[in-house]
């Protein structure tokens, strides 16, 4: 409990950081984007302009304190303010539109890449002196070292335009609705195929490395040789004695992992012109829509913060250690 | 102690491999001049115009942008600048992960608590989304900022992997020897505990290294670092802008990539190999 609570409050605090930096940041830039920016739209309705001066703390009477104050309390009614580019759309409906594609395509291909990742790594790292084992090991030490979106790029050109099996980009065809039911389905899975390959591959290099490495060093523990002198399968030494014991860290990395692999993600979706959070945000950089870049990195920020709480639950439950409390 | 890992490091393969990628890369960078057939900018010679999005050809090996310039020569040129920020940020990022890692790790007490609490802060706010928001809002474009928020976002987990080794260092005998010699803080944690932890700096480097290349490469294709340097990141942006894909000019987009990747590679295999030195049972039996 006491380390649930801990957590729970660690979290909280975070969130605040993140919260508070996406306040400071348009206040403590050189150059003063905001009042460019505000005397850039100065065409709008009287409301919009206060709402807009208000969340960039331009020309108002009020300290900075007490603009901090209003600011989180816009927050918490879930106030993001107007998105510039989708004028007046207000920033919190045009970002939800978008999650859902993020949310599925990450959330699937992320999964994907964890379980094939850490698959192929408790083999390499099992039979870790063979030939295959290296060359393994070298393609995704190669792989790895690409950007997603030229990854992705590459695909593309594979595969959409010299041999056009996959679409080029987007998330289903045009003129093709949610109503149409199983129709729909099969055009999202058609159109999410090549940004999911793209994340799934790019990706799953990290997991592999981290569980071979693992795998490894708890090889070399005593408790193996004890497995192996009592005659045990290989199978079962493999697989609960090894991998059991290698797949800790790799659990505990993940929410770590998780913020670079929504790094990589966002660009892949600015590749594909997937309609997701990642696609946004190029468009809101082109069009220096400001609320909507910063309500896209406090999502983010969000997402990662909740993944890392929820991982450390699960490692609550997974290690003995940790529940009793005897190590963090 | 730096000599035997030095020692270890030529001597294994992977490494000896990574070390000959990156010379390669620093040469082309330091005779770009040498090397590339035209200049990064030059759109014309004696013969006249240079033929705008040309396809590979004997004049212009890997053709020609949209602009006319020699995409061969941008590549070679743009070694440098890619090379050079993936470099220093790495370097920066380093010296504020090794610093404040040290100084938590050795000192303990409320100075740890307070160094180790930022650096769990910066873990878990998303580096990339963070480092977009920054670059949107800096309206001087150029090198210099790029390498200053990239190192400045960067450093944490290194902070954090330094810490934990000089926390255990500290428990070490030769460590309170120096302590009941009387050495100053400042003497031990160089003298004594630095050596010890050279292979997670240079771990730590490599890493932030591949980091700050690829962040790079990432905020220039989306526009937001000075496009008329020639780097391999605004090589893809103008690919992408003018729609190299839909053209078919592999010879535009796939060269840069290629270049990011190998570079990353080089780094990724010294990475491995120090990894290898100095964890022995991870090393070949």
């Amino acid at each position: 409990m006491k380390f649930f609570l801990r957590k729970f409050f660690w979290f909280l605090f975070a969130l605040l950081v993140a919260v508070t930096i996406n306040f400071g940041l348009p206040r403590m830039m050189p150059g003063d984007p905001a009042s460019i920016l505000v005397d850039r739209l100065s065409g709008l309705d009287d409301h919009s302009m206060d709402a807009i001066r208000a969340a960039f703390g331009v020309d108002t009477d009020k300290s900075i304190f007490r603009q901090y104050l209003d600011y989180l309390a816009n927050l918490a009614r879930g106030d993001l303010g107007v998105s510039i580019s989708n004028y007046p759309l207000r920033v919190w409906d045009v970002l939800s539109k978008a999650m859902p594609w993020t949310i599925g395509l990450m959330g699937i291909a992320s999964l994907l890449s964890f379980i094939m990742g850490t698959t192929i790594g408790i083999m390499v790292g099992w039979k870790r002196d063979t030939k295959l084992s290296s060359t393994v090991l070298g393609l995704f030490l190669f792989i790895r070292s690409f950007p997603y979106f030229w990854f992705g790029l590459i695909l593309v050109y594979f595969f959409a335009f010299r041999n056009p099996l996959l679409p080029l980009g987007g998330a289903h065809d045009v003129g093709v609705f949610t109503k149409d039911g199983w129709g729909f389905v099969k055009s999202v899975l058609y159109h999410g195929l090549l940004p999911g390959l793209t994340i799934t591959i790019s990706s799953m290099g990290y997991w592999m490395l981290t569980i071979r490495n693992n795998m490894i060093n708890v090889l070399a523990e005593d408790y193996i040789t004890v497995a192996k002198a009592k005659g045990l399968s290989p199978y079962q030494i493999k697989f609960q004695y090894a991998a059991r014991n290698a797949i800790l860290p790799s659990v505990s990395g993940f929410a770590m992992a998780l913020g670079f692999i929504i790094g990589g993600s966002l660009l892949t979706e600015m590749v594909f012109s997937y309609p997701g959070i990642g696609f946004m945000l190029y468009q809101a950089v082109q069009e220096q829509d400001y609320p909507l870049i910063q309500a896209i990195f406090l999502f983010i920020a969000l997402s990662v913060m909740v993944a890392n709480f929820l991982s450390d639950m699960v490692i609550m439950i997974l290690d003995p250690r940790v529940r009793d409390g005897k190590q963090q | 102690m730096i000599k035997n890992t030095l020692i270890l490091f030529i001597e294994n393969k992977k490494a000896l491999l990574g070390a000959v990628i990156l010379l390669l890369f620093i040469l082309l960078g330091l005779f770009a001049r040498v090397i590339a057939p035209y200049g990064p900018k030059q759109d014309s010679d004696i013969n006249g115009k240079f033929p705008l999005m040309s396809q590979p050809c004997r004049q212009h090996l890997l053709g020609t942008t949209h602009a006319g310039h020699d995409i061969f020569s941008r590549l070679i040129y743009g070694t440098r600048v890619t090379l050079s920020v993936g470099l220093i940020a790495g370097i920066i990022s380093t010296f504020i992960a090794l610093t404040l890692g040290m100084i938590s790790g050795y000192m303990k007490g409320y100075v740890d608590d307070i160094i180790s609490f930022i650096t769990n802060v910066f873990l878990v706010i998303p580096s990339l989304p963070l480092v977009i928001v920054i670059a949107s809002y800096i309206t001087i474009k150029g090198i210099f900022p790029i390498i200053l928020i990239l190192s400045l976002t960067d450093w944490a987990w290194g902070a954090r992997v330094v810490r934990a080794q000089v926390l255990s260092m500290g428990e070490r005998e030769f460590v309170k020897a120096a302590e009941v010699l009387g050495e100053r803080s400042i003497v031990i944690v160089f003298r004594e505990i630095f050596p010890n932890i050279i292979s997670l700096v240079m771990a730590t480097f490599f890493t932030s290294t591949i980091a700050a290349i690829i962040g790079e490469a990432t905020l220039e294709f989306i526009g937001l670092g000075n496009v008329s340097t020639v780097t391999w990141g605004t090589m893809l942006f103008w690919a992408q802008n003018n729609a190299a894909l839909l053209f078919g000019a592999w010879w535009w987009f796939l060269p840069p990539g290629l270049f990011i990747g190998l570079l990353g590679t080089s780094f990724a295999l010294m990475n491995f190999a120090i990894d290898e030195i100095s964890n022995p049972k991870i090393r070949k039996r």
